[in-house]
């Protein structure tokens, strides 16, 4: 008999704050999430405007004995270990956590079958920590040397520095925390690594190697590296004193200059149906069918900003998705796309969505997520499995933010948050890379 | 309908010792050591000044249009080198596919090697010690200047999978995880996953990676991980020696080519082994530490093993243990050889000793995400030669690591009856266990 997946809990931390329930609220508000970057002085910097995370410690969701591990935490593993306590509480789950480190009694589950897939990206170094150790070696013209830095330099970084920065850490202090001693794994794909890791634990569930799955991504581009990193690539729109993200960020508008940064985690609870009924587990969806492909050239080399990733793959992750959910694309009722207002990436979004859904794509609601809560990379995917997750279940869509042009038989324009007859609906990726993915998900 | 079964047709590797198939295997029989100076940056000053550097690629070598793949980081070139040998050796023409979207990728690839230079310019810009603020202008400013935008895009991790995707013209799933050294295990068993569940028909799996860079080898001297025999290179990689102290930094690449049997069958090409296993599983212990009874690693076989249907505390139907040879993770460190050891008795019982466990990792040092692709290609070469590799440098036996490690020198099993199942180990820092389990291929 073949085994199902469903979604038990929701875990988000985004810009609107903590809790599935703040960003509901804050994208029904029609108002976005992003404002001047507070975090560290960006008035150097060509963007200066983001959805950030404000209030927050990875501190006030682990116990009493692990703060201590906060310390050798990046952001973005705070995101996903915030976003991973709220998801087990969401999902009714009793897990290590509230037990204690050697308590395996009383777990929901057995340990061996949780498993952990969450995404990451390539996590950035914090600035001041770096500077204070480089700075101790620097050579005679004022450059920092490579000898006085093997000599004694580096032993101003703390022992654990690299644990701080290595991406499965995201994974490896929610299993620590939690318990799961399944299947785990870190994707990282960019924008993809979310879908991707939902994906797979979904695949575990359904082969019997897990009943259940801590599954998402989070990351965190709210920093002196990430920015630089994502101005780099062409990511980001110059928004000098700006303080109007909507001036900015415009998604499938081809003369978007660009999207805003963010810094977003979303864990989900995936859990085996017939083993979340018998708990008694009440499910916000159900995954009906996943798919992923890569995308051809020009995606990526040779290296060249703003050239468009052709919609070809995620075409094909799409037609795999709704294949593997026996779902015909005229079944669809919305759509939650990665829409990054990097118009490189939305122009094969829509060339992939025109290709699936025709001419019936100007009748299906388009739910835009980045002019509220800014491009998340690895932290984007799950947040928006998230919302869609919620959308079913409240029979409901957020608002919709857009000040700028639509490519016609497009529906993703300003809106009110408003009632909608939701049976299933699509969440798909495109991402910096060429990797795609698809996620098919109906009401529970 | 029975099982998919799922068939290796092709291997491909980037290692210290060479990136011949039957060159490396038979340095690896022979023990030569890849280990020396490293070269790759001035590390004289370094407390460990010595690694496993792979040889240079010149992709023009492997690639008709390397021109597209100038800026590729050194991670991504042994990944295409090596990619383009296992699908030369699986017969699989690039770009030639006649179903792109059912020939997916799956790479367990780390990160693009930082340059130090620049990015310790950029991070000490606008430095105030004092007041530990940062000018923000003068940061800024001295990024856009000092930053590469293409070195910046090849460091992101999922750059070696695009780069194998463009070129040899795979669309199928493509996926790149990071679980430290156990990824590219992680990624052949997943890979693996995938073809059984008829998601793809082919899939290229492996790993590549490099931190053969100044803040690479800093992050692990700082960890306390890395041997410091900077006076001896060659004998500083020790696994289960008693006096080991800590693994050997290598880089490279593994690759092979998974298909499905009936796909493989029908184009005619040649199976090489058979995966028969996957287990994976989370320690769930410390960020530091491996559980001190090896659970995790042992749940990662055991599971592996099952999927198998091989028993393994019992003799197989010729009297022998039901596996014949070992690809130990065998970092060198005190507590990875010592609990590994001790799972590898825990799920094998009486037949443990029995069984020839060695590591490569005393010759080609640990190639971190790309070592269990590597590893999986020395059991492939086992089950072809019937021969084992050794351990060496293993000169003065640890009590706790009391098993057949195939101590200095190969061993040649034909006589007992061939090597015609292998098991390869891998785990990860952050506790992530994955074992592999590939078997003679018989139709």
């Amino acid at each position: 008999m073949s085994r199902r997946v469903v979604i038990t809990g929701i875990g988000l931390v985004t810009g609107y704050g903590i809790g599935k329930d703040a960003a509901w609220a804050g994208l029904c508000s029609g108002a976005s999430a992003i404002s001047p970057i507070d975090a560290f002085d960006a008035s150097g910097f060509s963007c200066r405007l983001g959805a950030q995370i404000r209030g927050f410690s990875a501190k006030d969701y682990v116990p009493k004995h692990y703060r201590k591990a906060v310390k050798v935490m990046a952001r973005d593993i705070e995101i996903a270990v915030g976003a991973a306590h709220i998801a087990v509480a969401d999902a009714g789950l009793v897990t290590r956590t509230e037990l204690g480190e050697d308590a395996r009694a009383g777990m929901t589950h057995p340990s061996e079958r949780m498993g952990c897939h969450i995404g990451a990206g390539l996590i950035s170094a914090e600035t001041p920590e770096l500077a204070t150790a480089f700075s101790t070696s620097r050579g005679p013209d004022g450059e920092v040397n490579l000898r006085l830095w093997g000599a004694t330099g580096m032993n101003n970084l703390p022992p654990l520095w690299m644990l701080k920065y290595l991406p499965n850490m995201l994974a490896c202090h929610v299993t620590i925390l939690h318990g799961c001693e399944g299947p785990s794994n870190t994707l990282t794909c960019q924008d993809a690594s979310g879908l991707l890791s939902i994906g797979e634990s979904t695949r575990v569930i359904e082969r019997d190697s897990a009943d259940l799955c801590f599954s998402g991504g989070a990351e965190s581009r709210i920093s002196m590296m990430g920015m630089a990193r994502m101005i780099s690539s062409g990511r980001l729109a110059e928004t000098g004193d700006s303080t109007d993200p909507l001036a900015f960020a415009r998604p499938y508008d081809g003369s978007s200059p660009g999207g805003l940064p963010g810094e977003a985690g979303g864990i989900l609870i995936l859990e085996e149906e017939g083993v979340a009924a018998a708990r008694g587990a009440k499910a916000h969806a159900r995954v009906l069918g996943f798919g992923a492909a890569q995308s051809g050239p020009p995606a990526i080399p040779p290296f060249d900003r703003g050239v468009a990733i052709p919609g070809e793959g995620l075409r094909y992750a799409i037609t795999a998705a709704l294949e593997d959910a026996s779902c015909k694309p005229e079944e669809i009722d919305a759509i939650f796309p990665l829409g990054a207002c990097v118009p490189w990436l939305d122009v094969g979004e829509i060339e992939a969505l025109g290709a699936v859904f025709g001419t019936r794509l100007g009748e299906i609601e388009l739910v835009t997520l980045s002019p509220q809560i800014g491009q998340n990379l690895a932290g984007d995917g799950a947040v928006r499995v998230g919302i869609a997750a919620m959308c079913l279940e409240q029979q409901k869509l957020p608002a919709r933010l857009h000040t700028g042009a639509l490519p016609a038989g497009v529906r993703a324009g300003a809106a009110p948050a408003r009632d909608a007859r939701l049976r299933k609906v699509l969440v798909c990726t495109s991402s910096n890379g060429g990797q795609n993915a698809a996620l098919v998900l109906g009401a529970a | 309908m029975g099982q998919r079964r799922i068939v290796i047709t092709g291997t491909g590797w980037v290692t210290p010792l060479g990136t011949s198939l039957d060159g490396v295997w038979s340095r690896l029989l022979k023990g030569d050591s890849g280990i020396g100076p490293v070269t790759h940056f001035d590390a004289s000053t370094f407390v460990t000044s010595f690694a496993a550097q792979s040889p240079p690629i010149d992709l023009a070598e492997y690639l008709d249009d390397a021109s597209a793949f100038t800026h590729a980081a050194r991670n991504s070139r042994f990944a295409l080198a090596a990619a383009s040998m296992a699908l030369r050796q699986a017969s699989i023409k690039p770009r030639e596919l006649a179903k792109p979207h059912r020939a997916g990728l799956y790479l367990g690839s780390g990160e693009g090697p930082h340059e130090f230079a620049d990015y310790a310019a950029m991070q000490t810009a606008g430095w105030n010690g004092e007041t530990r603020t940062i000018d923000s202008a003068v940061w800024a400013a001295t990024a856009r200047e000092r930053m590469n935008p293409r070195h910046e895009h090849e460091q992101e991790p999922n750059m070696a999978l695009s780069h194998l995707a463009h070129a040899f013209g795979f669309r199928g799933p493509a996926y790149n995880c990071m679980t430290a050294c156990a990824a590219s295990t992680q990624a052949i068993g997943e890979a693996f996953e995938i073809l059984k569940r008829g998601d793809a028909d082919v899939m290229l799996a492996g790993g590549a990676h490099s931190m053969i860079h100044a803040l690479g080898m800093t992050g692990f001297i700082r960890l306390t991980a890395m041997s410091k025999r900077s006076d001896s290179p060659k004998t500083a990689a020790r696994p289960f020696d008693k006096n080991r102290d800590g693994f050997v930094m290598g880089e490279g690449a593994g690759m092979l080519v998974l298909e499905d049997l009936e796909h493989a069958k029908q184009r005619g090409a040649t199976p090489l082994a058979e995966i028969v296993g996957f287990g994976s599983s989370a320690d769930a212990f410390r960020i530091t530490d491996i559980q001190p009874d090896g659970k995790g690693a042992q749940g990662a076989m055991r599971q592996a093993l099952m999927q198998a249907g091989i028993d393994p505390r019992e003799p197989g139907p010729d009297g022998r243990p039901g596996v014949h040879y070992i690809s130990a993770h065998g970092t060198g460190t005190q507590e990875n050889d010592a609990i590994e050891t001790s799972a590898v008795k825990g799920v094998f019982g009486p037949m443990a000793p029995k069984i020839p466990f060695s590591s490569v990792k005393s010759m080609l040092g640990h190639l971190i995400q790309a070592a269990g692709a590597v590893e999986l290609i020395t059991c492939v070469m086992a089950i072809k030669t019937g021969v084992v590799p050794p351990t060496m440098n293993l000169t003065e036996p640890d009590p706790e690591c009391d098993l057949d490690y195939v101590p200095n020198a190969a061993r040649d099993l034909n006589a007992a009856g061939g090597v015609e199942v292998c098991l390869s180990n891998s785990f990860g820092f952050g506790g992530q266990n994955d074992t592999a389990v590939v078997r003679r291929f018989r139709g």
